[in-house]
């Protein structure tokens, strides 16, 4: 017992160095926020700080561009996380039967991936350019079009092309997360699958596809989180616009926090949205999570 | 497990490595630089150009002094109109050869991140930057943040006498000066002469209407699908030209009071004007999405006839062959105005300032490179792409010598002086970046038509009042 107890002191010993660092950097920033969103704050520090309780979030919880951002984000990451699931297990399907050239199909997976969102972002921002971007040039070359089309001037449309640079950029995570746990499923429960005498459809619908939840719920509550805060591939195709049609709530924390200085409505922002993540994860955790899937 | 685990972690690894090497395989046609996000409130690591320390490159002086302690002062400049990153870095080099104790050091970001790169830099003490480059529509704003130091005192009399009077409107807030003025610019009007002579049209047009009654016949005869090209995306350059529509049709952003006059039948039916010509085919739709740089590529490839943009365009467009298709082409003229707006031309004073940081470490070392900077003599030898602001640069022998520097000078000096009596500042008001937002916000609602220009500027109007509280 004692030497147990003696031994678990000097493990901790050994991880105090890293906790004291991860604190700082994690926990420190939260509360320092979370303290910051009850001042009327400027980022300089030059002026002084106004408490003001309550202020900042009820200010927010009742302005309509509020609960209109949010709504524009929640579209935004139901469609892409929506599509991003759909065709990143598509793509683990296709690759999971081994079809020729699969080894290429998975390293060139990487690719979009890799590529940094600001990088993402630049890119597609010229693809969309009106009257020298690669969509208009292909699409009229293909004759689908007959004049060019100007796509980041209608706040829907704008929103959606934003959606579809997204996705290019983050299928290959949750095909690569998905196949990965395709490869580990047990071959024998298909089989016997198909010996009964069940089709293809059924074998992936009800074998293969419950046996994905876990894998699924990882790629799920990952993507969700992150497309709930999308920010920079905003900020480089659209800045917020047309008529702020791609302003999410994180574009709306940077421009109150440091466009207007409004530190500490900036504050609360941010802590609203880690609030709302934290529901889709915990609501997604009660869904998906089943305990005696653990061994899997 | 063991298979499928060692295979992800090598994709893992695989990743880190591509994405490692990405940025330099995919090189960005835009240099956009991604601020901090708002969690973070330390300022973002930018990407800097350090120029080679002086010593490096000539001998160091002999020093009969002790040498002082050698102090790092950084600057944060931009990206687009004005001087090339090449000039500017040049300056930086000449100015620390002369000053061994001192290293200047640049960053460079884009007109869109640098308020915003300023208000993080000021976040912490000493601040990130000792200089830093601020438009004029930022002054009241820094000012009352207390962000800048007073240099009213190390204004000298010689600096007042030969600066352009209406260059010190920039960096002055109420009775102090805050830095020292930096780039005259304002918009002004290009047309392709080639696509005007096919037309049949001598000269370029003096007011909007006329400006549609060409475009109307340039259209008809096929030359270009749409005319003219505008940066009316969600940016500040959506005001700037909107502001000079407004003034040249006798209207103002606010009224004597310093209370919105935006709204009034005037600036309504500018607004309306805007809306019509995108429904007319005059001009170029994507121009709700585009930014000045759009504006130059799509000029540039001969797709506009007119257009309007800063004074570094017409280098680029009419003199570089590997950025232009339309070179030999361009002129510039002054801005239409409206035919019952009252005032032969109206545009925008897009200028700018460099201000030292009030909390910096070495004020005077600061102070020393943006003086350096602002000389004249600095000033003259690099006007090719921004022109002085030093007025006595303009008058007699120096004139001359500035007008026929370079071909790109011969139209840009007299342009200058003809354009600049017409140009217009924006409100100078603490909660600038707020109100031009919401401003923003209407244009772009009225030319998407979400809301009727009446309803939009109406909204934008009350957002102002709001914020005068």
């Amino acid at each position: 017992m004692s030497l147990s107890r003696r031994e678990n002191l000097i493990g901790l010993l050994f991880i105090l160095p890293a906790m004291i660092v991860i604190l700082g950097v994690t926990l420190q920033p939260v509360v320092s926020t979370f303290y910051l969103s009850f001042f009327d704050a400027s980022l300089s520090k030059l002026t002084e700080n106004v408490f003001i309780g309550f202020e900042n979030y009820l200010n927010l919880l009742g302005d309509k561009v509020f609960w209109v951002t949010i709504q524009r984000t929640i579209y935004f990451t139901l469609v892409s996380v929506g599509l991003e699931l759909l065709l990143g297990l598509g793509i683990a399907q296709l690759i999971h039967s081994r079809p020729f050239g699969w080894r290429f199909l998975r390293i060139s997976l990487i690719i979009p991936w890799a590529v940094p969102t600001i990088v993402n972002g630049t890119m597609w921002r010229w693809i969309y350019n009106a009257d020298y971007g690669a969509l208009n040039g292909l699409l009229y070359q293909l004759g689908l079009i007959d004049h060019y089309v100007a796509w980041l001037t209608q706040p829907r449309t704008a929103m959606n092309l934003v959606i579809l640079a997204d996705v290019w950029h983050s299928v290959p995570f949750i095909a690569l997360i998905l196949q990965a746990a395709l490869a580990t499923l047990p071959v024998e429960l298909e089989e016997a699958a198909a010996v009964d005498g069940a089709n293809a459809w059924q074998r992936f619908a009800l074998i293969r596809l419950p046996m994905l939840r876990s894998a699924v719920l990882v790629a799920l509550v990952i993507r969700t989180v992150e497309a709930f805060r999308v920010f920079d591939i905003i900020y480089v195709i659209t800045n917020g616009g047309p008529a702020f049609g791609t302003t999410t709530i994180s574009f709306l924390t940077y421009l109150e926090t440091f466009s207007f200085g409004h530190v500490g409505r900036g504050a609360a922002l941010s802590f609203l949205i880690s609030l709302f993540t934290l529901v889709m994860a915990i609501i997604y955790i009660r869904f998906l999570y089943r305990p005696e899937e653990r061994a899997l | 497990m063991k298979v499928p685990f060692r295979w992800i972690s090598i994709l893992v690894i695989l990743s880190f490595v591509l994405a490692a090497c990405a940025p330099a395989a995919t090189p960005a046609p835009v240099k956009t630089e991604a601020p901090a996000p708002a969690e973070t409130q330390a300022p973002a690591p930018v990407k800097t150009e350090a120029p080679a320390p002086a010593k490096t490159e000539a001998p160091a002086p002999v020093e009969t002094q002790p040498p002082a302690e050698k102090v790092t002062i950084r600057v944060l400049s931009m990206e687009q109109a004005g001087p090339t990153t090449e000039e500017m870095n040049s300056i930086v080099d000449e100015f620390n050869k002369e000053h061994p104790n001192v290293t200047v050091l640049i960053d460079y970001v884009s007109y869109d991140a640098l308020h915003d790169k300023i208000t993080t830099a000021m976040a912490s003490t000493p601040p990130a930057y000792d200089v830093f480059l601020v438009d004029d529509i930022w002054y009241a704003e820094f000012a009352d943040k207390g962000y800048l130091l007073d240099a009213t005192s190390r204004i000298t009399q010689e600096m007042r006498k030969g600066i352009f009077e209406a260059a010190w409107e920039i960096p002055t807030v109420g009775e102090k000066v805050y830095g020292m003025p930096w780039l005259l610019d304002q918009k002004y009007f290009f047309y392709n002469t080639k696509i005007l002579a096919d037309a049949g049209f001598s000269a370029p047009p003096k007011t909007w209407e006329e400006l549609i009654e060409q475009s109307k016949v340039i259209k008809e005869k096929g030359l270009v699908e749409f005319p003219i090209v505008w940066s009316w995306g969600q940016y500040e350059a959506a005001i700037c030209d909107w502001v000079t529509l407004l003034y040249g049709n006798g209207g103002t952003i606010v009224d004597e009071a310093g209370k919105p006059a935006f709204n009034n039948e005037i600036g309504v039916k500018t607004l309306e004007w805007m809306v019509q010509s995108i429904d007319d085919g005059i001009t170029n739709p994507a121009s709700i999405s585009y930014v000045e740089e759009d504006v130059r590529n799509v000029f540039s490839q001969g797709k506009a006839a007119f257009a309007s943009n800063w004074n570094y365009m017409f280098d680029l467009v009419n003199f570089q062959p590997d950025q232009s298709q339309v070179t030999g082409q361009v002129n510039m003229a002054l801005m239409p105005a409206f035919a019952g707006g009252g005032v032969e031309s109206a545009t925008i004073d897009g200028s700018m300032g460099f201000s030292v940081a009030a909390t910096s470490a070495h004020p005077d070392q600061a102070w020393a490179y943006v003086e350096y900077l602002t000389s004249q003599a600095v000033q003259e030898k690099y006007s090719e792409h921004m022109l002085p602001i030093w007025e006595v640069s303009f008058e007699g022998a120096s004139g001359e010598k500035l007008a026929n520097m370079s071909d790109v000078t011969k139209v840009t000096v007299p342009m200058f002086k003809e354009q600049f009596p017409f140009s217009h500042v924006r409100p100078k008001v603490p909660f600038y970046p707020e109100a031009s937002k919401a401003l923003q916000l209407a244009l772009q609602e009225a030319l998407t038509k979400l809301k009727t220009p009446q309803q939009a500027l109406d909204d934008a109007a009350a957002k102002w009042l709001q914020l005068m509280k």
